[in-house]
């Protein structure tokens, strides 16, 4: 019983998607290496473990050489069905892109603090939590995360371009810790 | 003496003390918190602890290293689900024992076990250090070569069953890591005539991009989950003298713990694995592992927790790491030009006593903590798992954004966290991606520098740690050859009356 879970631990076992995702590297491996002689350039003078294209050569036959083995073991293995739905789950994940996309440009422009509220909760929403309890510690915990790394730490993240329009009592402040 | 004072100096400064509190107790809620996991806080991190003196950033992300093991056995132990992957281990037996009515007991018995195996390794770590200070200076370019080379053969062999894929993304790191302005030359280097890819990939937006994006990505997506209440009552301090009986299998389990540490690429699984097989074989009781036995339970946790002290010897002593979380730490002691490695030993002897006796001091913090409020942490990690996807997306961004307040960087960690999704779902390894980065930097730097001085390839291997480095490479292949040549020949062979381990799992790469 154990000897098989322990195995279980630590075999990997193909999951729906495997060749998919084996071909498109494998194709990217191959793509690169089409490429290897227009993107590094061979030195005169030089000796070949000096040559810029020593490093980036070695790699992309390692990615083309395992990649190819890679595919070659899951083209051979039996089929797994819900290939095409595990590949939709991967293209589902550009909508959260886009979303973390859009908070990155906006953060510039309205300030850390009420992006970031505002991100919070509207991910929340997203995710399906509707009631205040879940959108008000969404609001909290955006408001916590802008204090503690922009007030406390100081990490650099600039101050967004509407608080220039801030009253004189407030702008200073915003500009520095919000 | 000297230096043991100053490194106590260095250690009382009030900003090194916050950093061990904050990490240690933030490890531990983190470690809770199924999936969240170490790497992820340090990747998110990471760009933050820049701002601050090496030290003390890099005791607060060893803080949360050293105990995030510790927090993550406890939903192991109370609800069946490890809070990060290495504690998977610990459910065989812990679970079994709250069933039993006994989760204190097992509580109790994996915090101790998890103390045994930290302070074990920081001890070894120590009684080390005069050795490694020894030997360190003997290592130069050529040695270090070998020995990264040799850490990314072991990292691709670690992975049994995925070595390929394992192969494939240890390439694809040292491909990315040769991305941009060649440092030497300065010719450019797959940057398809784009501005932006000049200065090359960035090891944090990757780091942030493969851990933290991917995996907030990952519970956005996913059915949303929570962690049940419950409660656990009864003496938590008990497991602390049980220890005492099941000493042998702590002994050699934080032995076994600390020697996988020590080798680049191994860590905390495969101890865990040696660990638990030890304890199984030895014991007097060997059914009742996976039924919960302590000594199972005991194995598990010593081993990995063994396992955060031991990888810093090859990170200190020569600046090579082990595994993801040590690549991270590497960047740390860059960014201030602490450079890891023979001269660390030799000038800065105070700066790594410092060091050792901030673990130690964070294991002491974290059991202490955990032994008084278990109950508390239980509460916070029922945190939906959709929800901590939000938290971890908005932290993410303070991560990326932070290092040079650039878009690109957030959309190459979005690039990166969809990759790292992929692999996530598909089961493929990470952190031969990460290695790849750094050791394939370490490499090609100290071949250049080694190959300036060799003049037949022999003369490569003249040294007596070049040729041991060079001899452990051969040999580890041979054996690994030799290895798959039987297992190939016992798959030939007819065994009938046996029913075999994976018939139901057809589809399993050995």
């Amino acid at each position: 019983m154990i000897a098989k879970t322990l195995q279980d631990m630590f075999k990997r076992y193909r999951r729906p998607g495997d060749v998919v995702f084996a071909v498109l590297f494998l194709a990217f491996a191959v793509f690169l290496l089409s490429q290897l002689g227009d993107q590094t350039k061979v030195v005169k003078r030089t000796k070949w473990f000096a040559q810029p294209g020593l490093w980036p050569t070695i790699a992309i036959w390692c990615m083309v050489v395992f990649g190819f083995l890679h595919w070659l073991s899951s083209a051979l293995s039996d089929r797994i069905s819900g290939r095409w739905t595990e590949v939709g789950f991967w293209v589902r994940s550009f909508e959260y892109v886009a979303y973390f996309l859009i908070y990155v440009l906006v953060v510039p422009q309205l300030g850390y603090l009420p992006s970031t509220m505002l991100f919070a909760v509207f991910l929340t929403l997203r995710v399906g939590f509707r009631g205040a309890n879940a959108i008000g510690i969404a609001a909290f915990f955006g408001f916590v995360v802008t204090i503690v790394f922009r007030g406390f730490l100081q990490v650099k993240i600039p101050a967004g371009a509407v608080y220039e329009y801030l009253p004189d009592s407030v702008r200073a402040f915003a500009l520095t810790y919000l | 003496m000297e230096t043991l004072l100053s490194g106590i100096s260095i250690l009382l400064q009030w900003q090194v003390i916050v950093a061990l509190l904050i990490g240690s107790i933030g490890g531990v809620i983190i470690g809770a918190l199924p999936g969240v996991g170490a790497a992820v806080a340090i990747a998110i991190l990471l760009p933050a602890t820049f701002a601050f003196e090496p030290i003390v950033g890099l005791t607060l992300l060893l803080g949360i290293y050293g105990s995030s093991m510790y927090g993550g056995a406890i939903p192991a132990i109370l609800i069946n689900t490890p809070g990060t992957a290495v504690n998977a281990l610990t459910t065989y037996d812990g679970y079994p024992m709250t069933k039993r009515g006994q989760g204190h007991r097992a509580l109790s018995l994996a915090y101790s076990a998890s103390f045994f195996g930290g302070v074990f390794a920081i001890i070894c770590l120590m009684v080390l250090s005069p050795v490694l200070a020894l030997v360190a200076p003997h290592f130069g370019s050529r040695e270090i070569f070998l020995a990264a080379l040799l850490g990314i053969i072991l990292v691709v062999l670690a992975h049994r069953g995925q070595i390929f894929a394992a192969g494939m993304l240890a390439a694809f790191g040292i491909f990315l890591n040769s991305v941009g302005l060649e440092p030497v030359k300065y010719t450019r280097r797959f940057t398809f005539d784009q501005s932006w890819l000049a200065s090359g990939i960035d090891l944090i937006v990757v780091v942030l991009g493969l851990f933290a994006i991917s995996q907030a990505f990952l519970l956005l997506l996913e059915k949303n989950h929570a962690p049940g209440d419950t409660h656990v009552s009864g003496n938590i301090f008990a497991g602390l003298k049980e220890l005492l009986g099941v000493k042998r299998v702590a002994t050699v389990s934080s032995s076994i713990g600390v020697f996988m540490g020590m080798v680049p690429g191994t860590g905390e699984f495969t101890s865990q694995f040696l660990s638990y097989t030890y304890a199984q074989k030895t014991s007097k009781n060997p059914e009742k592992f996976g039924d919960g036995s302590p000594e199972g339970l005991v194995a598990s946790e010593a081993a990995n927790n063994a396992v955060p002290g031991a990888a810093m010897i090859p990170l200190l002593a020569l600046g090579i790491p082990g595994e993801a979380l040590t690549a991270m730490m590497l960047s740390v002691f860059y960014v201030h030009n602490v450079i890891p490695g023979p001269q660390l030993f030799e000038n800065q002897m105070d700066f790594v006593l410092a060091l050792y006796m901030a673990l130690i001091l964070l294991n002491v913090i974290v059991l202490v903590f955990l032994l008084f409020s278990t109950n508390l942490l239980l509460k916070i990690i029922q945190i939906p798992t959709r929800f901590l996807g939000v938290m971890i997306l908005i932290l993410a961004f303070v991560g990326v954004y932070s290092l040079r307040n650039s878009i690109t960087d957030c959309a190459i960690a979005a690039g990166f966290g969809v990759f790292g999704l992929i692999l996530k779902r598909l089961d493929l390894p990470i952190v031969p991606i990460i290695l790849g980065m750094v050791l394939g930097g370490i490499m090609e730097t100290k071949l250049r520098s080694a190959m300036a001085r060799v003049k037949t390839p022999l003369d490569f291997i003249d040294r007596p740690i070049a040729a041991i480095l060079f001899g452990l490479i051969v040999l580890i292949l041979i054996l690994h050859c030799r290895t798959l040549y039987f297992e190939f020949k016992n798959k030939l062979r007819p065994e009938p009356t046996m029913q075999p381990v994976d018939s139901d799992n057809p589809n399993q790469q050995g």
